[in-house]
């Protein structure tokens, strides 16, 4: 299978730079502003995550936890939540979306409808941060039955046959995280180590992008520094979102410069 | 008598599963940290030396064994014969400090120097922050602002034992919005730090760590029963909020067919308005808190509130090897409304001298029930005292002022 994130990172190869990958809240602060928000995101970063709001976002900091609740106060339910995403595809075809969503919302549809109907809305990949690798094998196949590429999150901490299984298991792209703990911007220096990409790549797993705690262009050189194809970024942007929505677009210009290789 | 179960055991199951629950659902982070603990678990409680302490802490610190009481007055009008267990004489005041002692000391020989914790009722925070002290760690519990309010006295007693106590404003701002947050210090912090689970809940292997140490509550049950009646009970009946004392005095039944197992969760303001936290009753499969069990939970898997009278009850979650035995019928799962546990407060209270937690007054309750049922049916039956009530005093004179203004 070879997807938009596929192919936007063979594209990017040529271009000499890395993937700039924000992430939104579906329908924060509320359905309307939601939908804008994500045609801003479209027109200045080259792929998307977007995550549905869950009651219990166990892997989030505050910002987002803040995020999950807005949406869901302002009603965007699941269903809600995949329209959006849908009224998103139709406008951009080409636009590679992943999906972050917690496993009881997957769950609750049941695995098969749910990886359907996320398939349906025009979703490219789905990443469930609260399944690990030894959880994940129902969720992979479902995944891929309906057409999508199932992508797991590889940590500083995961011994090799953490990294093998994840390497044998995902698609289209691998979710580095630069350090433990949960989401949200570090006061202190991003450095993430190089050591879990290189691993990830010699074993032959989708290309690694690189999220958390990412905030500012120095942060998204030195992720691409390690080998990483992209960036992901989360909490930052939402804190844009919340202060100063108006500087979005040059926020998102100034990330994506430094997504230019040297 | 060792307090310790016995090694081997069958009390860890492959990978955490009981049937299709249980499980290790939780960010790939917390996975290296889990294994590690599963490690330390089983390789310590094999080793005489951990065996040995744990025993002497049990005994000598906590007050073990516990009684087991007959009473006297409280179902005298029905042919029942009832016996408490009596962890509410347990240092503490709950059952939780016999599990909270086999942590922390695994944390200390794990060289853990900091140890988290959430708490609901405040009982399991209270216990940590107690044994913290006792072997010097930082402690911090995590806990519901809402139930940092209507426990404010034990909010007082965690800080006295030196604990920091964390307000989790977030979410339902209960207790399943503290363990969210602990999990999430724990992907931080695991390397110096041990996350101190309360209950029989969460990812593997708490569920059947947990399980394990409280398993001397049924093992002192069922030698003492045995010799002062000549015979098993025909009824065991505890109240399971995340299931704890529940499985503690269960565990040394299941195997023995004749005696009849029966949970009581929380009825809250009766199952028909949707206030309660009847999770067996009336939760479907999901995913929370590390664990694939019961929930209670929304059309599209938003996790819902519970609620009831007794903070220690109000968990929308249960724990997976509860499920799993309801699922096999092994045991039996009812509620008793927030109503009916505040009358078996009362009456227990009159009639025999004993102020029971409001969380074991569900299975007083329930148990009560049965027996006003079918006043000629003889039975033997034991109900597990999983704390005092000394923590309720406020909440209770609150709630029978209101009655009696009524
Ligand atoms: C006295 C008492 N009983 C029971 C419970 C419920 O927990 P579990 O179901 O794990 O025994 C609590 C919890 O706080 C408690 O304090």
């Amino acid at each position: 299978m070879s997807g938009r994130f596929t192919r936007l990172f063979r594209r990017l190869d040529g271009e000499g730079r890395g993937a700039l990958v924000p992430f939104a809240v579906l329908g924060d602060p509320d359905p309307a502003t939601g939908a804008r928000v994500l045609e801003t995101l479209a027109a200045g970063a080259d792929a998307l995550e977007v995550g549905l709001p869950f009651s219990d976002p166990v892997a989030d900091g505050p910002t987002i936890q803040r995020a999950a609740l807005r949406a869901r106060q302002t009603g965007t339910t699941v269903a809600r939540g995949l329209e959006l995403v849908a009224e998103l595809r139709r406008r951009h075809p080409e636009l590679p979306i992943g999906l972050l969503v917690y496993a009881n919302l997957v769950h609750a549809r049941g695995l098969g409808s749910f990886y359907a109907r996320a398939a349906a809305a025009g979703i490219d990949a789905v990443l469930v941060p609260d399944v690990p690798l030894e959880e994940i094998a129902p969720f992979a196949e479902a995944a891929r039955t309906a057409g999508v590429a199932p992508v797991l999150i590889a940590p500083p901490n995961a011994p090799e046959n953490t990294l093998e299984g994840i390497a044998r298991t995902g698609r289209e792209y691998t979710y580095v995280v630069t350090r433990k703990g949960i989401t949200g911007v570090d006061r202190g220096e991003v450095d993430p180590s190089a050591t879990v990409v290189r691993r990830l790549a010699q074993l032959g797993a989708p290309p690694a992008l690189l999220g958390f705690g990412i905030a500012r262009p120095e942060h998204v050189r030195r992720a691409l520094a390690t080998g990483a194809r992209g960036v992901i970024v989360g909490s930052a942007l939402i804190e844009r979102l919340e202060k100063e929505p108006a500087s979005l677009p040059d926020y998102l210009a100034e990330l994506r410069a430094a997504t230019i290789l040297p | 008598m060792s307090f310790v179960p016995p090694a081997p055991s069958p009390l860890i199951p492959a990978a955490g599963h009981y049937g299709e629950f249980g499980g290790r659902y939780v960010p790939e982070i917390l996975v290296p940290p889990l294994v590690a603990l599963e490690d330390a678990f089983l390789r310590h409680r094999d080793d005489p030396s951990f065996r040995a302490e744990l025993d002497e802490l049990l005994r000598r610190y906590a007050g073990r064994p516990t009684p087991l009481t007959r009473t006297r007055r409280f179902l005298a009008d029905t042919h029942t014969v009832l016996y408490l267990k009596r962890e509410d004489l347990l240092h503490g005041g709950a059952h939780k400090t016999n599990q909270v002692l086999g942590q922390m000391l695994l944390a200390h020989r794990t060289g853990k120097r900091r140890v988290i914790a959430e708490t609901g009722a405040g009982q399991h925070g209270v216990a940590v922050a107690m044994a913290g002290a006792l072997f010097g760690k930082e402690v911090v519990v995590y806990m519901g602002e809402k139930d940092c309010r209507r426990q404010a006295p034990n909010v007082f007693r965690m800080k006295l034992f030196g604990a920091r106590v964390v307000p989790v404003a977030s979410g339902s701002a209960s207790l399943k919005d503290a363990m969210n947050e602990a999990l999430r210090d724990w992907s931080e912090s695991y390397e110096d730090t041990h996350y101190l689970v309360g209950t029989v809940a969460g990812p593997h292997p708490f569920p059947a760590m947990v399980g394990a140490f409280q398993r001397v509550i049924g093992e002192e049950t069922r030698a003492e029963i045995l010799e002062r009646e000549g015979r098993l009970p025909d009824l065991v009946a505890a109240c399971v909020g995340g299931g704890s004392n529940a499985l503690g005095i269960f565990a040394a039944f299941l195997d023995d067919p004749g005696v009849d197992l029966l949970g009581v969760e929380a009825g809250g303001e009766g199952l028909e308005t949707g206030r309660h936290g009847a999770t067996l009753a009336r939760g479907r499969p999901g995913i929370l808190h590390g664990m694939r069990s019961l929930l209670l939970q929304d059309e599209e898997g938003q996790v819902q509130e519970s609620h009831s009278v007794s903070a220690g009850l109000d968990y929308p979650g249960v724990g997976p090897e509860h499920a799993h035995l309801q699922a096999t019928g092994r045991a039996r799962y009812t509620a008793a409304e927030d109503r009916e546990a505040l009358e078996a407060f009362v009456a227990l209270a009159r009639t025999e001298g004993i102020l029971p937690a409001l969380e074991s007054a569900h299975a007083l309750a329930a148990v009560a029930r049965e027996a006003r049922d079918e006043p000629e049916r003889a039975r033997l039956v034991v109900v597990n005292l999983s704390g005092r009530g000394d923590k309720d005093l406020g909440h209770v004179a609150a709630l029978l002022d209101g009655e009696a203004g009524r």
